[in-house]
């Protein structure tokens, strides 16, 4: 038998991104001492400024890659890390900043910024998988506490992680909410959006807005075509498709449908 | 149990409810809630869903209103029986590290007593399929039968019938004919209604005892027996002449990509079906690795995860999906439990976010000519 192993280091990494998903690590009140108890927090700026050096056992990344120093620095960092897995939206798909993918980005910097030539910027905001590769991607925008902390235990403990990548119209049924899109005609994305929130906005007479990204095999054609019969028009399904997981593929390709 | 038929004021209704009450049970039943009538808890009438009734399409649930006082006037919503018998998140047992050792912590829980009030034929056929499905074999499902042993049923017969309904084409209803403790017709007047009734077991029996009530005159028996007959000629209909061996022929019809075209692969038609069983099994740990837990819930042949076996996923394409949900329902499901999978309730039509209908696509298969072959052996059973 080994003796005591060291505690497993984790660090988590910032890119393009509202810190949204880190904070839900921090929002663990209840979790955070195991947490704590669980990994050396060798690297996480939001919750303490003491930084260790690598190798990392478990690198928690979050953001796109939107400049041409953090492409080279998620090089760097996939290199110090024995497994990385990314969180949330931004760096799973590319985040609401992948609307510069659709558009000119110099554009924008040229209307934002006073001194656009001090921006540095990619044409294209880009998941962290079209860099290097990733052990594992955790959606959402942001991401499910409850997700977070499976998927950790899951990579401290070597076992696969039990985040299923169905639709979220089964957590509604599961937890007996009533369908918005057949008892009250609105539009739903729910469907072709793959669950992990728990289906909140239904439960508050909302429709799907996608944030987890499209579900294992989504047919956004067809759930465009009702969505035609409900009365939604062509600019407002575009505009559907393309918020937090504008990058995603079957999303995009949709929203270009009603371009 | 030598009850005849009998007939209950609302004020019985509402001793027949109390007297529930008084005996332990969580009195369940029909009511309002998100703009539909789902099954929650009943304290008193007025939680009924009094003076509404639905209209239901593929894909399409609106509540109305319906000019009276009715408190059963609708059909069945978005919620069956099934979420009470068979919940859809379910701990199975917890583990923890102790000493070096795993201890096991079963889920001890006491089953909750349940009184279902409403049930409809269908649904008490409905309750028939799953007891078949998880006490019919060597194998018994404990968490079910732990529930299913103590519920108490009322049910009530449909006086019409839903744009979505074809229990009259499967046998299952509209008339209540057994699984019951007590049955009622409601019979409206205005704003008033009273019940006509049957007793179906000895424990329905001792509750009506408790109950004002009076026997029925044969003329209100005839008048509940023809309100139900309403409803018996109101509802689309489904072929089941043959219609294991036309599905069995028809594997390899082009109207399953059709179909499969338009849907979503959501899996909301399994989990609005009544009988549709499916559970997925997960195991979770804590961060500090000293318990575990296993969990079930409810799953759906629709989703991909469902049918992984070793390298893959078994059913990859939403034809392939489609098939198997409905091949299940209508045919294979008699091989494998001796009777049909589907009671005819129609809510996998209306709770289909894109108003797919079994029975609209079974039709078009009718046409077993261009399917072009069928399996040597139809007795697997595939689920
Ligand atoms: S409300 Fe949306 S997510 Fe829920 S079942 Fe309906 S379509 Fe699916
Ligand atoms: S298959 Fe559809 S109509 Fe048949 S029992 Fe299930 S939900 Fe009801
Ligand atoms: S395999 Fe059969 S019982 Fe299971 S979800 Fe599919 S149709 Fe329902
Ligand atoms: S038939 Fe309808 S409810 Fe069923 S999976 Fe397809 S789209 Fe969803």
């Amino acid at each position: 038998m080994p003796s005591k192993p060291r505690k497993p280091t984790l660090a988590v990494w910032k890119f393009a991104s509202c810190d949204g998903c880190q904070l839900s690590l921090l929002d663990c009140e209840d979790e955070l001492l195991a947490v704590a108890g669980a990994v050396q927090n060798a690297h996480f700026l939001e919750a303490s400024s003491t930084v260790m050096p690598g190798p990392y056992d478990l690198s928690l990344v979050e953001g796109s890659i939107t400049t041409p120093h953090d492409a080279l620095r998620i090089q760097a960092i996939r290199k110090n890390s024995r497994f990385l897995v990314t969180i949330g939206a931004c760096a799973t798909a590319g985040g609401i900043q992948a609307l510069r993918n659709f558009a000119d980005v110099e554009e924008f910097t040229r209307i934002v910024y006073a001194r656009p030539e001090y921006i540095q910027t990619l044409k294209h905001s880009t998941p962290i998988s079209a860099h290097v590769l990733v052990d594992f991607e955790l959606r959402g925008c942001p991401v499910s506490k409850a997700q977070l902390l499976e998927v950790i235990s899951a990579f401290l403990h070597k076992r696969k992680p039990a985040i299923p990548q169905h639709s979220v119209c089964l957590e509604c049924k599961a937890r007996g909410t009533v369908c918005v899109m057949v008892a009250q005609g609105i539009p739903c994305l729910g469907p072709v959006t793959q669950a992990g929130c728990g289906a909140i906005c239904p439960a508050y007479q909302r429709g799907c807005y996608g944030c987890f990204g499209p579900q294992e095999n989504p047919n956004t054609v067809a759930l465009s075509a009702w969505w035609t019969q409900l009365g939604v028009d062509e600019a407002a399904q575009q505009r559907a498709f393309r918020t937090y997981n504008a990058g995603a593929s079957a999303f995009s390709k949709e929203a270009e449908r009603h371009g | 149990m030598s009850k005849g038929p009998f007939k209950l004021e609302r004020a019985g209704l509402l001793q027949l409810l109390q007297a529930l009450k008084t005996q332990g049970y969580l009195t369940l039943g029909p009511t309002v809630r998100e703009g539909a009538i789902v099954y929650d808890e009943l304290h008193r009438l007025e939680d009924l869903p009094i003076g509404y009734t639905d209209h239901q399409e593929g894909g399409s649930y609106r509540l109305e209103q319906r000019g009276d006082g009715a408190m059963f006037g609708y059909n069945v919503g978005p919620h069956s029986w099934k979420r009470f018998m068979h919940p859809p998140i379910l701990r199975l047992f917890r583990a923890r590290q102790a000493n070096g050792d795993l201890e096991f912590e079963s889920e001890g829980e006491a089953a909750p007593k349940y009184a279902f009030i409403g049930v409809r034929a269908c649904e008490l056929q409905a309750i028939r399929v799953q007891d078949r499905v998880f006490l019919g074999g060597p194998y018994q499902d404990p968490h079910y039968k732990a529930r299913r042993e103590q519920v108490f049923i009322v049910a009530v017969n449909c006086t019409q019938a839903g744009h979505t309904c074809f229990c009259a084409s499967v046998e299952s209803g509209p008339r209540a004919q057994t699984g019951f403790d007590l049955a009622l017709t409601e019979v409206v007047d205005g704003e008033h209604s009273y019940f006509v009734g049957e007793v179906g077991s000895e424990a329905g029996a001792r509750l009506l005892d408790r109950v004002a009530h009076r026997a029925a005159q044969e003329a209100e028996w005839n008048q509940a027996l023809a309100l139900v007959d309403r409803a018996a000629r109101q509802m689309r209909h489904l072929d089941t002449q043959g219609l294991k061996e036309r599905l069995y022929q028809s594997l390899e019809h082009p109207r399953w990509q059709v179909v499969a075209n338009r849907c979503l692969s959501c899996g909301n038609c399994t989990q609005v079906c009544p009988t549709c069983f499916c559970t997925s099994v997960e195991d979770h740990t804590d961060l500090a690795g000293q318990v575990a837990e296993r969990t079930r819930r409810w799953d759906s042949c629709f989703t991909a995860d469902f049918s992984y076996l070793h390298g893959g996923s078994v059913r990859v394409s939403t034809l392939a999906r489609y098939r198997q949900w409905l091949t299940h329902k209508l045919a294979s499901w008699q091989d494998q439990f001796g009777l049909l999978g589907c009671v005819g309730c129609g809510r996998c039509i209306t709770w289909c976010p894109v108003g797919i209908d079994l029975t609209e696509e079974v039709a078009a298969m009718n046409d077993v000519q261009t399917g072009r072959f069928a399996p040597k052996e139809a007795g697997g059973a595939h689920v």
